[in-house]
């Protein structure tokens, strides 16, 4: 089922669902230990109830309540009562420090806030001598918060009962809760959603019910989402993810929504509760194939080999056996054969046996990984999408997914790359604009009403697909005018199993060249097997046979780079393997292990200049912190090593 | 929520003495713990500590002295009348059942609650199993007040040394006791499993308005938690009253620090 045509807006689409899947089970959240249930009719009386409830607390149509918390049902349901009032709720990043959340608060003019427990309370309570507009702080669990002033915290389950009380005697109440959803309309404000402020000070982005509901509509049915579909909703609640995948999609699908017992328990409740539909980023599922590989080297030996032996099958016949491509008759007894015995209890232990769409998004996912997800029959599809878009942008279709594209324009999307090489879009769910601020909105659209996304990418010509290359503004050029993406050229590098850190250096140079990390552990399985004998780090990374290895993924990856004339240009010419590794102790790394260019290049400034002015040699030596403190200095002279340009000799130049 | 702090005395141990063999362990000491109350017991190792705690709930039986529990005067006590007097303890060395989950080792503490027969127990139907879902949900709610949800299938002797001290605390809250006896619940512990165990503490005391009576090495966390530190030094009590005054008592500054003879 799909929303559109007269349902357009959310306290309508739960008034439809109550009447027509009034039986099925709208939300589901363990607690003690037990999955407890709500139905679509259950969910419409209380959402009713809690509007009540809110109403009379003084919440008025246009007001912004907003929500703090993990993903539990009373704090979807504050969303619903609120939009029911027409009012607008603004979910907040739960982990939000206190500073930044007194920033969105205020900004977004919150007048009442529902906060999940008494961690968050506190929080909210402990800046609100910052926020003059804020009257009540409501909250989902009572734990703890038994001595607090009742005139600015109630349990959300006290408003809930009162408004049932009240809506049960009070028939003048009962009335202004039905005008208000007569009264909405598909051009009110649905949600303003904060993007997370990694660049920049976070912007409210306003979004509206019209604009949801046609979104949520068409990728639906493009997924082919039903009410019978069930999603666990582990995500934060303020990222557009989850609040497009879970709650708008759930809305208009009228699917069930699984809320996990606690961050902890996500794992087993997702075996427990088989969601039909998933999402994760790359990182998710790489975190899931490495906790499986650990625990497979503890099985008995039997296990493993069978593991091993149907794994190399599935990656050599999966993919074509499950999108019915031609596959030899041996391969196809074989894949039948390991679905039995290794991938199907493979997906349930993951808690993915029933899954017949998954997303992943966000960065780029490694080769391997995604090949490895596919070919166990886990229908896994990547997307491009942002907060300005309401998420999708461009998603792949199913039986035309590649690891390194995000498919074509999702179901009526507009999407160009513009001259700069820049991608932007028109969508039936962009947004209205950011909050309170009509400059950035401005800057952030074309004269002729596209969204800018801040990305640069290109249609790939064999697919048709998007390809998304890096942020725009770290797009370069070399001097001979070719585009140089480094972070696109760095993740192809870092899909090698030898290659853990790599930084690319080409604008404004004659060519490009990359300084590269050896992975210690994969490069000293090498070595072990290869007989390679040395002493330290240091020694490894320089060992002439290590350099033979590695020159053959970066011959590899420039081989890849021939297929795409805009990059085609932009091969790496020369490399060298860095005596150390990149650390986030010496200010080379962010925490959250990406590289830093700026400094790199300050650091390594000698091997930089050796890598242009082409000589083999160069002598580099470089403060290091020790964990305990301390620092020191390493000294080294590191090798350079040259590369052919592959199969681009009449491309280059011209490809830009 | 916590009572109002009132006066009433909970538990009297009145001049109480003990000895093994030659070493005199517990030498007359008396002290009182008050309802509602956080009550720590201090003192450098061999001051009687643990000795104590043992003779409180039964362990141990003092060659002289009197215990008074709920108005109840007696001169020794047997573990399992300490049990159902609702004492409840944790041990310094974590003694659980390692092979059971977290779920069944907290079910193990509702024991005497159990009113059905082991006959009823064993056919697991009617009464019984309605009786069991009683228990579990009281289990589950101190499942959800501990954290532990995502260990409580786990068999405890898998899990890390921390989050073991949390079982037995639900253990000993799965009796729903009336004076909470704790053996040096932090014992090994890193700074953050510290301020975990710091927090149930205080939260049990608040929420449940349970007596707890802790023995604990940390100066600095008895210092935080209590309401009253009494001090031991080889089996005599040295110091009793707040943190602020035990801090600044010369007795116990020279027991901690030793004094020049």
């Amino acid at each position: 089922m799909s929303g559109g045509g007269s349902f357009d807006t959310f306290p309508k689409l739960l008034l439809r669902n109550a009447a027509q899947f009034g039986t099925h089970p709208a939300f589901r959240h363990k607690d003690l230990g037990i999955w407890q249930s709500w139905t679509w009719a259950q969910v419409a009386e209380i959402v009713r109830a809690y509007a009540a409830g809110l109403h009379r607390l003084g919440l008025q149509p246009g007001d912004t309540i907003a929500v703090v918390g993990a993903n539990r049902p009373k704090l979807y349901w504050t969303m619903m009562a609120a939009q029911m009032l027409r009012a607008i709720p603004v979910p907040v990043y739960a982990e939000a420090v206190a500073d930044e959340l007194a920033f969105v608060l205020a900004h977004a003019e919150a007048k009442l806030v529902a906060a999940q427990d008494q961690e968050q309370v506190d929080k909210v309570l402990s800046v609100s001598d910052r926020l003059p507009q804020l009257d009540k702080v409501v909250y989902d669990e009572p734990r703890g918060l038994d001595g607090y002033d009742r005139s600015r915290s109630i349990a959300i389950g006290n408003i809930i009962e009162e408004g049932r009380a009240a809506l049960a005697t009070d028939i003048a109440l009962r009335k202004a809760i039905d005008d208000f959803v007569q009264a909405g309309n598909g051009s009110d404000v649905a949600v303003i959603l904060y993007t997370s402020g990694t660049t920049g000070a976070s912007k409210g982005v306003t979004l509206s019910s019209r604009g949801c509901i046609d979104a949520a509509t068409d990728t639906t049915r493009f997924d082919g989402l039903t009410h019978e579909d069930v999603v666990l909703a582990y995500l934060p609640l303020a990222w557009v993810g989850d609040h497009y995948l879970n709650y708008v999609q759930g809305l208009v699908a009228g699917f069930c929504t699984a809320c996990p017992e606690s961050s902890d328990t996500i794992e087993q409740d997702r075996r427990e509760i088989g969601p039909t539909f998933y999402f994760a980023p790359p990182r998710g599922f790489e975190a899931m194939l490495t906790r499986l590989m650990i625990r497979m080297e503890d099985a008995s030996p039997v296990k493993r080999r069978m593991f091993n032996y149907f794994l190399d099958v599935a990656r050599l016949h999966g993919e074509q056996v499950l999108t019915g491509r031609p596959a030899p008759l041996s391969g196809r007894l074989l894949y039948a054969l390991g679905r039995l015995l290794v991938y199907e209890p493979l997906k349930n232990v993951l808690g993915l046996s029933r899954v017949r769409v998954a997303y992943t998004a966000g960065e780029a996912i490694g080769p391997d990984l995604f090949a490895f997800f596919r070919s166990i029959g886990l229908n896994l599809k990547q997307l491009y999408g942002q907060t300005e878009a309401f998420l999708y942008v461009t998603c792949q279709p199913d039986g035309a997914i590649y690891s390194d594209t995000v498919g074509p324009a999702a179901p009526n999307v507009d999407v160009r790359v513009a001259e700069t090489g820049e991608v932007q879009f028109r969508s039936p769910g962009m947004f209205v604009g950011y909050f309170k601020d009509q400059a950035k909105t401005a800057e952030a659209m074309t004269p002729d009403g596209y969204v800018k996304t801040g990305d640069a990418g290109f249609f790939d010509e064999k697919t048709g697909h998007l390809k998304i290359i890096d942020r725009a503004k770290d797009v370069g050029r070399l001097n001979g005018g070719t585009m140089f993406a480094p972070k696109y050229l760095e993740n192809k590098l870092k899909f090698f199993p030898n290659i853990k850190e790599a930084i690319t250096f080409g604008d404004s140079r004659e060519f490009v060249c990359a300084m590269l990390n050896i992975d210690p552990i994969a490069v000293a399985n090498w070595a072990e097997r290869n007989n390679v004998a040395y002493g330290s780090y240091q020694e490894l990374a320089g060992h002439p046979l290590v350099y033979d290895t590695v020159a053959k993924d970066v011959a590899a990856v420039n081989r890849s780079l021939v297929e795409e004339k805009v990059l085609a240009g932009a091969q790496i010419r020369r490399f060298l393997i860095l005596h150390k590794e990149l650390d986030a102790d010496d200010g080379e790394l962010t925490r959250t292990q990406k590289v830093r260019r700026r400094i790199i290049a300050e650091r390594y400034a000698p091997l930089l200049t050796a890598l242009y002015d082409g000589s083999y040699e160069a002598d580099i030596s470089t403060e290091v912190a020790f964990e305990d403190g301390r620092k020191g200095t390493i000294a080294a002279r590191v090798k350079i090593r040259d590369m052919q340009a592959t199969g681009a000799a009449e491309s280059l130049g011209k490809a830009a | 929520m916590r009572p109002p702090d009132t006066n009433e005395i909970l538990l009297q141990v009145e001049g109480v003495a003990l000895s093994f063999g030659g070493v005199r362990a517990l030498k007359d000491v008396s002290l009182n713990v008050r309802k509602g109350e956080i009550r720590a017991i201090i003192g450098p190792n061999g001051a009687g500590k643990t000795s104590m705690l043992n003779v409180v709930n039964g362990f141990y039986h003092p060659d002289r002295g009197t215990i008074t529990f709920k108005g109840r005067t007696r001169d020794r006590m047997q573990p399992f009348e300490a049990a159902r007097g609702g004492i409840a303890r944790t041990f310094q060395n974590v003694a659980l059942f390692k092979g059971m989950s977290a779920l069944d080792n907290i079910m193990a503490g509702r024991t005497l609650k159990v009113r059905r027969g082991l006959l009823w127990q064993v056919l697991r139907c009617g009464p019984a199993l309605k009786e069991e879902l009683e228990h579990r949900h009281r289990v589950e709610e101190i499942i959800d007040f501990l954290e532990i949800e995502a260990i409580r299938k786990v068999p405890v002797g898998r899990l890390p040394y921390g989050l073991q001290k949390r079982v037995e605390l639900g253990r000993a809250l799965a009796m729903e006791p009336d004076l909470l006896l704790l053996d040096e619940p932090m014992a090994g512990m890193n700074l953050e499993e510290k301020e975990d165990m710091s927090r149930f503490i205080v939260d049990v005391n608040n929420q449940y308005g349970t007596t707890i009576a802790l023995i604990e090495h940390d100066m600095a966390v008895v210092m935080d938690l209590s309401d009253r530190v009494a001090v031991l030094d080889h089996g005599v009590k040295i110091a009793d009253g707040t943190p602020d005054e035990v801090k600044n008592s010369q007795a116990v500054i020279e027991a901690y620090l030793g004094v020049a003879h």
